[in-house]
């Protein structure tokens, strides 16, 4: 079972709410794997602190000109979508980091003068982290503009049998559709403020376009924000949980704890998440 | 078009407050474009309020591959190919997948699969009613290419200055390190960058500052909610020192952030004399010094 959370917007708490359901599933003997797919940014290991057991540097592939096979007919910059090749007349020209791939150049060379290189982007790292949860995060190399195929790396590591906890980047562009698209259930966390609740509709269409089961996390709430709680009402969006603004959790936030670890108080907020998201996936399995 | 000076507000980690802050520093600069390059998730003009729009453009991404089923024989050609996981078992091309290298409608054998441009979002050039020209842009929901939608809106800013002859650009970023980020800070005058006394900031600031290092841009920082955790507090003075930052302000913890967001304000003019404004005036008056040197 995949459980993804995603927020549109940055900083509402994706990481905070991910580490912490891991950390309650796992403390009642269920097998989790949490996979961090912000590999732009990624915080999941500050709070669960794994041992990492296991590096591996991730590559996509570039072009390999054979100069000698080459006769700059040009077919591989002309069909290239990326301006990733140019043809000059001496020379075949490749841009490393405008490349994403996809392998058409080797296809279509009619000399057969292309083959595939390797160029790291990032790297995985894999371990073992607090209540022996299975850790997996992707870090992007820093310059490195291509993050998706690194996301798609870290998906690659699911473990069967495990409840996968996926933290998202925030946003709404490819790097969260490719991290939510194989997801059963996608919960998006927000917060009671204009610029939440913006980006929530966002995110809730990109959902909705992959035809996803959705839930809300409503964090820092303070009951002063009516426009949520009107669209949540109107859309027919369920609340999973509500974490209300308290600024004991910004510390425990601001020290790099698990919530649940320092103010038990929170657990039971926790198991009505994990009810609710077992509900949600119930009631849209009978659905879809 | 030389003495345009961009400077553009990043942070790494998400809700550090980089659009609070764009929405305060606009209402300082006199002589200015805005820009909000954060396109994925544009907040900026539910503050800004632009009350005209005075353009609206259209911006079209890379090409998307269909399979028409009619002419399609179920070869397998296009799966073998397709190295996005993109087509299905019964060849139906999933368009959030799609990474629109044409790969599988070149090497078709029955040239059974289209492959054109979308729209993929809008482009607004607006008039707000304090604050000048504002150009902001709206991504269709799970599209790709935002790197070139930001890049569209940066050179829409740039001809806006050259129009009125704006002495500034004022760019408000994505969070992240990746494609957006890397199209919105590359050749700005400076970066300046948002961040929190917390551990995500700190290891955040760490990597989004290699990142400005990396593309060779000065580099600013500002701390946010500066009073929630003293200990980290200095240690990113700390960092800044060591690294040659210019450390240009604290802004302390304010709920007033809240609030004028609520009332589609600026925080300067919602509060303009609570402790994060007096704050912010001081940042600006920085960031005046380091563009004159720059």
């Amino acid at each position: 079972m995949n459980i993804a959370f995603a927020s549109g917007k940055g900083g509402t708490g994706k990481t905070t709410i991910s580490v912490n359901l891991a950390y309650l599933l796992a403390l009642s003997k269920q097998k989790i794997q949490y996979l961090d797919c912000d590999v732009e940014e990624p915080n999941g290991h500050i709070f669960l602190k794994p041992d990492i057991l296991d590096k591996t540097t991730s590559e996509i592939m570039v072009p390999l000109i054979d100069n000698v096979k080459c006769t700059r007919c040009g077919m591989c910059s002309d069909k290239c979508q990326f301006n990733a090749l140019a043809t000059l007349p001496s020379d075949v020209l490749v841009f490393p980091e405008l490349c994403h791939g996809c392998g058409l150049c080797v296809h279509i060379c009619p000399e057969k003068a292309i083959s595939e290189g390797k160029r790291e982007i990032g790297r995985i790292e894999k371990g073992i982290a607090i209540q022996d949860i299975d850790f997996v995060h992707g870090i992007l190399n820093v310059g490195e503009p291509m993050a998706v195929p690194l996301i798609q790396e870290v998906k690659h590591q699911y473990k069967r049998d495990y409840i996968r906890i996926i933290d998202a980047p925030p946003g709404t562009s490819c790097p969260v559709v490719k991290t939510i698209s194989d997801a059963d259930v996608v919960v998006i966390v927000t917060e009671p403020t204009p610029f939440g609740l913006h980006d929530l509709q966002i995110a809730v269409s990109v959902a909705k376009n992959l035809k996803k089961p959705i839930g809300i996390v409503i964090n820092r709430d303070n009951g002063k924000f009516p426009l949520l709680e009107t669209y949540l009402f109107e859309n027919k969006l369920p609340v999973l949980m509500v974490l209300p603004e308290d600024l004991e959790i910004a510390k425990h936030y601001s020290t790099g704890n698990i919530i649940l670890k320092t103010i038990p108080s929170y657990t039971e907020k926790f198991k009505e998440l994990a009810v609710n998201i077992e509900k949600l996936l119930d009631t849209s399995k009978g659905r879809w | 078009m030389a003495h345009i000076k961009e400077m553009v507000i990043i942070s790494g980690k998400g809700g550090t407050g980089k659009t609070s802050l764009a929405g305060a520093l606009s209402t300082l600069f006199k002589d200015k474009i805005i820009a909000d390059c954060d396109v994925d998730a544009a907040n900026l003009h539910l503050i800004l309020k632009p009350e005209q729009i005075l353009e609206t453009k259209e911006f079209t991404g890379g090409k998307k591959a269909n399979i028409d089923p009619n002419r399609c024989t179920k070869c397998g050609v296009c799966r073998d190919v397709c190295r996005f996981d993109a087509i299905s078992e019964d060849f139906v091309i999933d368009s959030f997948s799609c990474e629109g290298c044409g790969a599988c409608y070149f090497l078709c054998p029955s040239t059974a699969i289209d492959f054109s441009t979308q729209l993929a979002g809008h482009y607004f050039i607006c008039n707000t009613s304090k604050n000048g020209r504002f150009v902001y842009a709206e991504l269709l929901p799970g599209e790709d290419n935002s790197g070139k939608l930001v890049a569209a809106v940066r050179n829409e800013a740039r001809e806006e200055a050259m129009k009125v002859g704006a002495g500034f650009i004022l760019i408000d970023g994505p969070p992240g390190i990746g494609c957006p980020v890397i199209s919105s800070i590359t050749g700005t005058h400076l970066a300046i960058v948002v961040t929190e006394p917390t551990p995500s900031g700190i290891h955040d600031l760490k990597r989004i500052v290699e990142l400005a290092r990396h593309f060779q841009i000065k580099t600013a920082v500002v701390l946010n909610k500066s009073d929630i955790n003293p200990l980290y507090t200095e240690e990113i003075k700390q960092y800044c020192n060591e690294n040659d930052l210019a450390f240009i302000g604290e802004i302390p913890y304010e709920t007033s952030f809240t609030k004028a967001q609520k009332e589609g304000m600026t925080i300067l003019d919602f509060a303009p004399d609570c402790k994060a404004s007096l704050a912010i005036k001081s940042i600006y008056k920085k960031i005046l010094n380091i563009l004159e040197e720059v």
